[in-house]
């Protein structure tokens, strides 16, 4: 009996998002299991190659949930990742520059982009989404005054070293048809995205600025009685979220090795659906970046479906996912007009 | 008072300052740029000239500006989903329609009036979001904005070899579709100039002549006490985004008029920032409350002459929205509270320093 009432608080409201969250990832791939088994969506690769080809969505889905959980929302961050792939490829390409020096300078360039866009948000108290609405269209013109054309990365070995080393695994070896062992393999963004996450969650966590960043979120004017420096936390998540969408853009460029204007377009909308999914609420103050992490693995278990079908055209993804977005935002909404019925 | 003449004070306080200050700045640096900036001739019997080619061009800017005015003020939120819309209105349109060369698939009347229940679907589908589940509108409309396009492509489809592909560019042969976008036979002036005049004039005659402007004016300024008095907020709200994914739809028709083919991915591609910006240089705020459309209007023109000057000046497309993100940044800037109490707080040191000089 204890253990039931127990169980329903720990379900409350947030915790359910998550909740069905997971659940819906389980079924999601119990489905997949089942229906394209013949395909190897059992493999255990082809479950890190969901890893592998979302690396930059972990990351910026990290990121999005620490803006979503202050009360804010960034929607350049898929123009920052096209514009941090035509950086590092016309530093490396054109340049000729060493590739932790490239590197170095797009990571500097996401926090610099970050602090200005959190200043303008939190210091001048303009809306987050105008203000990144005018970025994302800032670095996507950018893009393409620094090229038009589309630029591959083919003369740096060390970065195309770190693109395509695969790092084995030790356990879920499969035999081919010649017999040989296979290891399941990730490539070095999946650590790199995978470290980060836990980092983010340990921040938000455990550390004194990740709970002032929920404190602001769920009721500014409280928090700033409590003697949080409101402004300097917001305007801290930005800078934080600024340096993370620059990585993310490295981890995007190292599957893409180029440089093009098209890169990552609707990127924003894929992480906002994944912390959306993952539980996050747009109204701040709640989310965790586990559930984001569920939210990337369902939008790429989607992903996975289509490319199995074989006949769905790719225009589907955006479609299917904008769907599960609106579902999800719809449950939120549902929930909290509950919670404002049952205070009343 | 009407008989009152306009004093500096008042002039200074008029919402049209700014839209009519940028507006002759544009046109100064254009005429500085191009001396024939002005010069009209009537050629092939059509008007000609870079001002009626800013005109000509700024009318799908216009109409969706005034949606976005309504929205804006309503909802203190903006619909990012303008351009998307316009996609999908443009693509049913032309599939409606067909690419023969003798004659149309339906009759084009039913065409038009199709796309424009599509495009009102998607605004109440906003609305609906927005108003009654209160959503964040750019949230709200953010699903469709990505969505948008890619139900467009999906509706682009033509058969190659028995499949329907998605994803084509469709083409309207009939030369009379041609003139929505272009000239109707013997009249000098460019159709979309009409459709928007008549636009913006039946918007403000209902806005005037009903309460409806004073609703959505006392519901963007406080929602609460709009209920209060008795307003529904909530149809009101809904209301403006129907609206607003009408007049997308009627801007989407004039776009794909104009190169007489649906486009998914370029028709309103960008014009979600160029409607905001239209909205905010024509001195509304984007907080909600107090709008004006000809405020807007003027906005949308400036925009046009902005867009236009920069590809004289061999800026590409492409290239266009860093030069536009870059005065969204400076008019919010300059419109926002914060930054008011800053100037004034600089002022009041200054005066204070001058005098302890004294």
């Amino acid at each position: 009996m204890k253990n039931r009432q127990l169980f329903r608080n720990k379900l409350d409201g947030t915790n359910f998002l998550l909740f069905v969250t997971v659940a819906l990832f389980v079924v999601m791939y119990i489905l997949g299991l089942i229906i394209y088994n013949d395909q190897g969506f059992g493999k255990t690769q082809t479950f890190l190659n969901m890893l592998i080809d979302n690396a930059g969505l972990i990351i910026a889905a990290s990121g999005m949930t620490v803006i979503l959980i202050t009360g804010g929302i960034d929607i350049s961050i898929g123009s920052v990742i096209g514009l941090v792939c035509m950086m590092l490829a016309y530093f490396m390409q054109h340049l000729q520059m060493n590739a932790w020096m490239a590197i170095a300078l797009v990571l500097l360039f996401g926090i610099v982009f970050g602090a200005v866009q959190g200043f303008l948000i939190s210091y001048l108290k303009l809306q987050p989404f105008i203000i990144t609405l005018a970025g994302m269209f800032f670095c996507r013109g950018l893009t393409a005054m620094i090229s038009a054309n589309q630029i591959a990365i083919t003369d740096n070995k060390t970065f195309l070293n770190i693109a395509n080393k695969d790092i084995y695994l030790f356990f879920g070896a499969t035999v081919n048809k010649h017999g040989v062992k296979m290891y399941p393999f990730v490539h070095p963004g999946v650590i790199v995205a995978l470290i980060t996450m836990l980092t983010i969650w340990y921040i938000c966590k455990y550390t004194k600025f990740g709970r002032n960043l929920f404190a602001v979120g769920g009721n500014e004017t409280s928090a700033l009685l409590m003697g949080i420096n409101v402004r300097k936390t917001k305007f801290t998540a930005y800078v934080l979220n600024g340096f993370l969408a620059a990585l993310a853009g490295f981890a995007f460029c190292l599957n893409t090795t180029s440089g093009f204007v098209e890169q990552a377009r609707g990127f924003e909308m894929e992480a906002i659906a994944s912390s959306v999914i993952g539980g996050t609420l747009l109204t701040g103050g709640v989310g965790t970046v586990i559930g984001s992490f569920f939210g990337v693995l369902i939008k790429a278990t989607i992903e996975t479906f289509i490319r199995c079908n074989g006949t769905l055209s790719s225009w589907w993804n955006k479609i299917v996912l904008s769907a599960l977005l609106c579902f999800f935002i719809v449950l939120q909404s549902i929930f909290a007009i509950i919670k404002n019925n049952r205070k009343k | 008072m009407p008989d009152k003449l306009p004093t500096l004070q008042s002039i200074r306080k008029s919402q049209l300052l700014l839209p009519v200050t940028a507006l002759i700045i544009m046109l100064l640096i254009n005429v500085l740029i191009t001396p024939s900036f002005f010069r009209i001739s009537i050629q092939n019997g059509v008007l000609y000239g870079y001002t009626i080619d800013i005109i000509n061009r700024s009318c799908e800017l216009v109409i969706m500006a005034v949606g976005m005015t309504l929205v804006v003020a309503a909802s203190r939120g903006t619909d990012i989903s303008v351009g998307a819309v316009a996609a999908v209105a443009a693509a049913v349109c032309i599939r409606l329609l067909g690419s023969s060369y003798d004659s149309y698939a339906i009759a084009p009347v039913l065409a038009i009036l199709i796309c424009f229940a599509v495009s009102i679907l998607c605004g109440a589908f906003n609305g609906f979001l927005v108003a009654n589940l209160n959503i964040q509108p750019m949230v709200a409309t953010l699903i469709l904005f990505t969505a948008g396009r890619g139900i467009a492509q999906l509706i682009s489809a033509r058969e190659i070899n028995g499949v329907m592909v998605p994803g084509q560019i469709l083409y309207v042969r009939m030369e009379s579709f041609k003139s929505i976008g272009g000239f109707l036979p013997g009249i000098v002036i460019p159709t979309p100039v009409f459709i928007a005049a008549i636009f913006v004039l039946a918007t403000i005659l209902i806005l005037r002549r009903t309460a409806l402007g004073l609703y959505i004016q006392t519901v963007g300024i406080n929602p609460k006490a709009g209920r209060l008095v008795g307003i529904n907020s909530t149809l009101i709200i809904f209301f403006t985004y129907v609206f607003c994914g009408f007049s997308s739809g009627v801007a989407g028709l004039i776009a794909s008029s104009r190169i007489y083919s649906s486009d998914a991915n370029n028709i309103g591609l960008n014009m979600e920032l160029d409607a905001i910006l239209a909205v905010a240089l024509g001195g509304n705020s984007l907080g909600g409350g107090k709008f004006s459309i000809a405020g807007s209007v003027i906005g949308a023109i400036t925009i046009q002459a902005l867009t236009t000057s920069l590809y004289a000046m061999g800026v590409s497309a492409d290239q266009l929205p860093v030069y536009k993100a870059i005065v969204v940044i400076l008019i919010v800037t300059m419109q926002s509270e914060e930054f008011k109490r800053w100037r004034s707080a600089y002022r009041l040191r200054r005066q204070n320093r001058k005098g302890a000089e004294k």
